[in-house]
């Protein structure tokens, strides 16, 4: 529970970021709302000798329309997006999926844009996006690029990110049509054991902690837009997946679990 | 109005606390204190091979590194830590020194120990230690211990420590189960459990400048114990040490023992002269704080044709870890005597045998024993209800001690005799509170529906042995210790009353209640009392808080040296109103002459009356100052009716505890806010085995989830808002008629909840559930069903 020792610096600018995170390589992360690195750092997992603190970059905190899709500030916290009137006019799924992260404390810290770069396959909010079908915006050295969610996880915490880029913003459609999340997890501040999120009535399907990246439930999906019955597309959920195993589940109860809940989202998106 | 015995009085520690303003171990320090980095063993059993040092001792702020080997040595110590309770003449006790010298038996044992002048630093060089191991094959099971293909000590040709037995009378028993018209048997899992409470375990040693002295500031529970057993183990002198537990965030037994740290930071200060510290990392825990339970438990009943219960014969095999700690064995033979429960049943057998692991120590956890064999008791009863085909209620009903009436002085097969009970109010009372009928309509309709969420209902009719101990019991048990409770009462010459517990506090409310006696005893305002406790200097003799022996032992002794207090005061009153004592009489904490009541004297004004000592009654002695030292002459004897409700999505097996009741009976309630207060943290410690925790190791002996994140402690969103009420049965043990209430919630909860899942499981053929009931089990139990609707 004690960290490694690290220097300590707070960015100014998105570009200070970027700037020291080229001059400090692989020694440097960037610190956020800190409640996935700091753990990690306690039990020496990560041992950065450099953080760079981008949590207090408050011009990339916010939530607006823009032309068809909502843009979301990187540093934008969960606890933003739970009360924002955008989101529950606009993407309610993002409100909803924000409001079951963790407990009070960690929606008040966590980000947005670090739960994405923490690229965590049992996180919430990374398959609410990737089931919206959103984009990552990244900056890095020259300039910014979007990366399509469905891009963007590479593996256990990996994503496609330069050591030197940022993200700096989120964007997901608009839009309130037949959406749905299913968490089941055994106690309230917990991860999903498996999580279940269904976006425009079931043509974006994504899971939790059933592989390890958020991963779309791309076999059901297809059945649905083939015309295939909720229990049918339902019972194709597990499909291709690798579902980790741990004391909470094994793979064969995660694969039941991803066919019930989607099931349940299904209906509950369509009903 | 004064608060008395009786009144919902708010904690008169809570301020403080609450505020942030009390001081614990880890908000003391002293200047030059160095910090200990433990360097733990990562091998459940292992030869360590070397040990290298040099790169610790280079890092910045290190002072010193030693290992096991340099400690051995040093002869810091005289004897190995304690165990107190060698249950056995025979028991197995391998030497448990604090730093392990050639062979780790444990993940988190000590190897060597790192002084440094932070915490981050002894930490930082802890971890550069670098020390080589040789695996050995390990026991990571209760189950591999007995199989005994491999020994958990290297050195020993078994790994079974002693065996236990209690059969007071075989032949009955054996008859009893030659006779059964019905008989059922069960094989039931105490899953390991972490303490866990909310301060972690922490100490810091500090020698003074000249003469030999050691304050000891300590996390603990027992600070008395402690002192003796450092003196015991190191060989200084007991005037020597001064002990002192400054607020204690919690224990739960945990913090009940003279673990390594305690000894390492003891002699380290006394031989380097500076104070010496640690506080132990959360994660830490899980090998350097000893856990609770670890048992298998057999046990099978016995029934007549009318489903009266004839006999129970049990046997435990039970994980003492890799060590004994300070009352390890004890532990699960302190549920030998409540197999039978609160039935009356003739005959008990009860054997066990205790088995080294290498695993983390066990010993006291919340109920201690008393938990175990209250599931295991109140399991079989739903299994023979089952079997017999009557209700959980009926079977109960047929086998409460006196039918369910009200009864002193009772027998039990066991050999104790329960002081009293009066079983059945509770049991209608909750079952009434539950609203337990209707739920049984509910359930019908869900089942005949065929929805997902399917109801559950359990309950669990439970007694307890509380007020550790007459000292004579514990003597029989062959325990190194007594059971008494000292209690000084001092009025002072201001009209304050001086209190000084022996028992010591650590989150239970000693400063209210005891405020509270002494108001109902001396007619004073509580906030005219103090509370003395938790220091060796201030309060030299005390036996500590443990077992739910706190009001039922030092509770009362406190009492008992008011009145004495009271008595004396009264020759003084009688001499002030030149009458005969006889003619003196005290109400509301006044003396007044019988007939006479414009003359009186308040017992605070005689405080200073007998400190200036001008005019006392010839022969008397100065000062207003009683102690006491009570030996309760037997046990107290809780109980009371716990119903559980849950609900079960048979999609998913998520269990949620949507509704719970109990209904206690502690005897006399001191304070019912304080009884509210532990029956609720006991209820949900109590369904926390039942639904969430478990340490579990692999078969090599590591542990997989000593973290928070893994280690499931529930939270309040996961319990519903308890329902109590309480019945009141005084005990006969003692004059206040007090009982204690301090584990009855986790005594009476496990087998509720377990009860309420097999009961909403039983259309699909479940009889049994183990612990923790974790969905991914309930759903398998579900999906092997072979009744079922799904
Ligand atoms: C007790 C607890 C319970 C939790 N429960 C849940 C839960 O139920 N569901 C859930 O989804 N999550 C949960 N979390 C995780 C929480 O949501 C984290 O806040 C989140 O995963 C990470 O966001 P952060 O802002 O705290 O990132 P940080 O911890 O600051 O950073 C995480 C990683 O991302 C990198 N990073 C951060 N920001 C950026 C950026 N803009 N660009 C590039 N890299 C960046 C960091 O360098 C680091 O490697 C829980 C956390 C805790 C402590």
């Amino acid at each position: 529970m004690i960290p490694a020792a690290f220097d300590y610096t707070v960015a100014e600018s998105a570009d200070h970021a970027i700037q020291l995170l080229g001059e400090y390589g692989d020694e440097a992360k960037l610190l956020a709302g800190g409640h996935s690195l700091i753990p990690m750092m306690k039990y020496r997992l990560a041992t950065p000798t450099q953080l760079i603190d981008v949590g207090r970059l408050d011009d990339l905190s916010y939530i607006r329309r823009e032309n068809g899709h909502i843009a979301i500030g990187a540093m934008t916290k969960h606890a933003q997006l739970e009360t924002s009137d955008v989101l529950a006019a606009d993407c309610p799924m993002l409100q909803h999926v924000a409001a079951l992260v963790g407990d009070p404390s960690v929606r008040h810290r966590g980000t947005l844009g670090g739960t994405l770069a923490h690229s965590d396959p049992a996180s919430d909010l990374p398959a609410a996006v990737l089931a919206l079908g959103g984009t990552i915006v990244a900056q890095g050295p020259n300039g910014t690029r979007e990366i399509a969610s469905s891009e963007f996880f590479t593996g256990y915490f990996e994503s496609v990110l330069a050591e030197d880029e940022m993200i700096v913003e989120v964007k997901v459609p608009a839009g309130s049509a037949g959406w749905n999340y299913q968490k089941f997890n055994r106690r309230a501040q917990d991860w999903a054991i498996v999580g279940v999120a269904v976006a425009d009535g079931g043509s974006g399907i994504s899971l939790v902690n059933m592989g390890s990246t958020p991963i779309r439930a791309t076999a059901a999906e297809e059945a649905l837009a083939g015309g295939a019955s909720i229990a049918d597309a339902a019972a194709l959920a597990a499909q291709d997946t690798d579902p980790p195993e741990d004391l909470n589940a094994d793979g064969e109860y995660r694969a039941h679990l991803a066919r019930v809940l989607t099931q349940r989202a299904l209906e509950a998106a369509n009903g | 109005m004064t608060a008395t015995i009786g009144s919902r009085m708010l904690r008169k520690e809570d301020p403080k606390l609450l505020t942030g303003e009390g001081k614990y171990i880890d908000d003391i320090h002293a200047p030059g204190e160095l910090w200990m980095g433990m360097v733990r063993s990562t091998m459940g059993h292992a030869t360590i091979t070397s040990i290298d040092t040099s790169e610790a001792m280079e890092m910045p702020g290190v002072h010193a590194v030693y290992t096991g080997e340099q400690l051995q040595e040093m002869g810091l110590w005289i004897a190995p830590l304690p165990c107190a309770w060698p249950v056995t003449e025979d028991m197995v006790n391998p030497p448990h020194f604090p730093v392990a010298v050639g062979e780790a038996k444990h993940v988190g044992e000590i190897v060597a120990v790192v002084l440094a002048d932070s915490r981050y630093g002894a930490a930082d060089a802890a971890e550069k230690v670098i020390v080589d191991y040789d695996s050995l094959p390990a026991v990571g099971s209760i189950e591999a211990a007995v199989a005994g293909d491999v020994m958990a000590h290297s050195d020993l040709e078994s790994n079974k420590a002693f065996h236990w037995p209690l059969i007071p009378d075989p032949e009955g028993t054996e008859k009893a189960f030659a006779e059964a018209a019905h008989t059922v048997e069960a094989r039931f899992v105490q899953q390991r459990l972490i303490p866990a409470p909310m301060e972690p375990r922490g100490c810091m040693a500090i020698p003074s400048p000249a003469g030999g002295d050691i304050t000891f500031y300590s996390a603990t529970q027992v600070p008395h114990i402690l002192k003796v057993m450092i003196a015991a183990t190191t060989g200084i002198a007991e005037s020597k040490i001064r002990v002192i537990a400054p607020a204690v965030g919690g224990g739960f037994g945990g913090k009940l023992n003279v673990d390594a740290d305690a000894i390492l930071s003891v002699t380290l200060a006394n031989h380097l002269g500076v104070p010496v510290r640690w506080t132990e990392s959360r994660t830490e825990a899980a090998g350097s704080s000893h856990q609770g339970r670890g048992q298998i438990q057999y046990i099978s009943a016995a029934a007549d044709a009318d489903g009266k219960i004839t006999s129970v014969k049990v046997h435990l095999d039970a994980d003492m870890g890799a060590y004994m700690m300070l009352i390890t064995p004890g532990v699960p033979l302190l549920g030998s005597f409540l197999y039978t429960g609160v039935y009356d049943i003739p005959n008990l057998s009860f054997t066990c045998d205790g088995y080294f692991t290498n695993m983390t120590p066990t010993d006291a956890y919340r109920g201690a024993g008393r938990p175990e064999a209250s599931y295991a008791i109140e399991r079989i009863m739903d299994m023979m209800a089952h079997e017999i085909g009557i209700t959980p209620e009926e079977i109960r009903a047929r086998n409460y001690i006196a039918g369910g009436e009200a009864f002193e002085n009772y027998d039990a097969a066991s050999t104790l005799v329960f002081d009293s009970g009066h079983y059945r109010p509770a049991h209608d009372r909750a079952l009434e509170m539950a609203k337990v009928a209707d739920l049984r309509a509910e359930q019908a309709r869900r089942r005949d529906a065929g929805e997902a969420k399917q109801l559950g209902i359990g309950m669990c009719t439970y007694v307890e042995i509380c007020g550790l101990a007459p000292s004579r019991a514990l003597g029989g048990l062959n325990y190194g210790a007594g059971g008494w409770e000292h209690a000084t009462v001092r009025m002072l010459p201001t009209g304050k009353v001086e209190v000084v517990s022996g028992s010591t506090p650590h989150g239970q409310g000693h400063e209210t209640a005891w405020s509270q006696i002494i108001a109902d005893k001396m007619g004073v305002d509580p906030n005219d009392v103090e509370v003395l406790h938790s220091d060796t200097a201030k309060s030299p003799l005390g036996l500590d808080t443990y077992g739910s022996r706190s009001l039922a032992v030092g509770g009362v002794a406190i009492a008992m040296a008011a009145d004495k207090v009271i008595e004396k005061a009264k020759l003084i009153a009688a001499h002030q109103f030149e009458a005969a004592p006889e003619d003196v009489e005290f109400e509301a904490g006044s003396f007044s002459v019988a007939g006479t009541p414009s003359k009186s004297v308040h017992i605070q004004e005689l405080g200073f009356a007998a400190f200036a000592a001008h005019d006392l009654p010839d022969g008397m002695e100065p000062n207003l100052q009683e102690q006491v030292s009570f030996d309760p002459p037997n046990f107290a004897f809780p109980f009371g009716t716990h119903v559980a409700v849950v609900e079960i999505d048979t999609g998913t097996g998520g269990v949620e505890l949507i509704d719970y009741v109990a209904v206690d009976d502690c005897g006399t309630q001191v304070n019912p806010l304080i009884v509210e207060g532990q029956v609720h943290g006991g209820i949900v410690q109590g369904a926390a085995q039942a639904l969430f925790e478990v340490a579990n190791y692999d078969e090599d002996a590591n542990i997989t989830n000593p973290s928070f994140m893994d280690y499931l402690v529930p939270s309040a969103a996961e319990m519903p808002s308890i329902q109590l009420d309480s019945t009141v049965t005084p005990s006969t043990s003692n004059p206040l008629g007090v009982k204690g209430v301090g584990e009855a919630g986790t005594i009476g909860s496990a087998a509720a909840v377990i009860n309420a899942i097999c009961d909403g499981l039983s259309p699909y053929g479940v009889t049994d559930m183990e612990m923790p009931a974790t969905p991914q089990r309930v759903w398998q139990a579900i999906n092997n069903s072979n009744g079922g609707a799904a």
